[in-house]
């Protein structure tokens, strides 16, 4: 600890850019999939979920992390719960207030946040051993992580499902209709979310070898 | 890793518990009024979805202060009930009530070709939450003009079919009481309404039971405006 680290040294952009891709929280470590399938029929509800995910890792990891020192290691599990909680509570009434068509959308999903295996990962695995900016970007990256999965799938769902983008009718208006085309009312239900994140799990490893296990 | 004290552990959580709770009583009691705005914007939604006007969250409230030129409270027996807010009345908490006990809210919508229609609230139970919605009639107060209805948590493609406007645009045109001007109510129908019927609209495939629970809401909520109505009926 002689030298002070740089802010963006290359270990701490590793923390950002790792979970976007070679240990993305999803397709990697395949975690947080139930809220994955439920919320990506459209991209709006996709966005706002990704955001408050990030919104609740942030706040949590660094609060964590703040405290790392003197949370006595018996009740480090309760502790996290009631720090990710609150912040749930805190974005579900936000949402409430600001945001209320979203909010009635994504319904019992934000509750569920507190549910979500990556918040308590991060704040396990990482926030407690680490100092807040690292625990920072942690939260920063792997939120991203999620939320670039999320977007990618609710791109694809709302685009084949229901034919628009961000409600904008895209395909009604480049006159695919007019050709015989149809939505394909599968993509709006989960099992299609689970095949589309399966195919992208497929893509990301045939160009990362790495990610293969050895047999 | 430092051992901590059982002392230092109960402080340390009380201490936690007591910060986290004041800053969700404080963010609750700040949102409040926003959120309870938000609901409000919704309701007046629902009531000029009803007069078949569609409104977005932004116009909501300037279009409902243009197009509901009144509204009041009305007893089972058909008298008006002074000094009760309609827009206020607890539709959950009067259904609970017996039938002459409850407030039944009445408003009254000015179109803009100078019609009137009256606007009943309806709600009841579905098959898995409440339904709810508003009935729109014609200043005959018998024909329906319109007619929304929404629920909590029916299930997708079967009873939530009821929130659609395909189902919704059945009731346009029916009566609510036969030539000798009894309640017939409206029949939600499985397997379909005889065509020309003016008291019955086709039940949902699928949702049976959302349907029959739909068609027990009106015929409870409906009852109470009875009076009411042939009241209304009489002085024209």
């Amino acid at each position: 600890m002689s030298e002070k680290e740089p802010l963006f040294s290359s270990k701490n952009l590793k923390l950002i850019t790792d979970p976007l891709n070679t240990n993305n929280p999803i397709t990697v470590q395949v975690l947080g999939i139930c809220s994955a399938l439920a919320i990506t029929v459209k991209l709006e509800p996709a966005i706002v979920m990704a955001l408050s995910v990030m919104a609740v890792l942030v706040v949590a990891n660094v609060v964590i992390s703040l405290l790392r020192k003197s949370i006595p290691p018996r009740i480090r599990i309760i502790v996290q719960l009631v720090v990710i909680a609150s912040m749930v509570i805190l974005v579900d009434q936000v949402l409430k207030a600001f945001a209320y068509d979203v909010s009635k959308q994504l319904s019992v999903f934000v509750g569920l946040i507190i549910t979500n295996c990556i918040l308590m990962g991060r704040l396990e695995a990482f926030a407690m051993a680490n100092k807040p900016w690292p625990s920072f970007l942690d939260a920063i990256g792997n939120a991203s992580g999620y939320g670039l999965i999320l977007i990618i799938v609710a791109f694809f769902r709302e685009l084949l499902g229901s034919g628009t983008l961000f409600d904008y009718p895209v395909l009604e208006k480049i006159g695919l209709y007019k050709t015989g085309y149809e939505n394909n009312g599968l993509m709006i239900l989960p099992p299609m979310a689970l095949i589309t994140i399966g195919i992208i799990i497929w893509v990301q490893r045939s160009k990362n070898r790495e990610l293969i296990e050895e047999k | 890793m430092r051992d901590f004290s059982n002392t230092y552990i109960f402080v340390f959580s009380t201490v936690l518990i007591v910060v986290v709770a004041v800053l969700l009583s404080a963010a609750a009691m700040l949102l409040q009024p926003l959120q309870q705005r938000n609901v409000e914007i919704e309701k007046k939604q629902n009531i000029l979805a009803s007069i078949n006007i569609e409104a977005s969250r932004k116009d909501a409230e300037k279009m409902y202060d243009k197009y509901i030129t009144n509204s009041f409270v009305v007893n089972a027996k058909g008298d008006k009930v002074e000094g009760v807010d309609a827009f206020g009345v607890d539709m959950a908490a009067e259904i609970r009530k017996p039938l002459d006990e409850r407030e039944f809210p009445v408003y009254v919508s000015t179109l803009d070709d100078g019609s009137s229609k009256v606007i009943v609230p309806v709600r009841g139970k579905g098959l898995w939450g409440p339904v709810y919605g508003y009935l729109s009639f014609n200043d005959d107060y018998n024909t329906i003009y319109g007619a929304t209805f929404n629920h909590d948590k029916e299930t997708p493609g079967l009873g939530a079919e009821i929130a659609t406007r395909t189902f919704q645009k059945q009731f346009d045109g029916k009566k609510i009481f036969d030539d000798q001007g009894n309640f017939t109510s409206i029949l939600i129908q499985k397997g379909g309404a005889a065509p020309g019927d003016p008291h019955a609209v086709d039940a949902i495939s699928g949702g049976t039971l959302t349907s029959k629970g739909l068609q027990a809401t009106l015929k409870d909520c409906l009852s109470g405006y009875i009076a009411y109505f042939k009241k209304q009926q009489e002085q024209k």
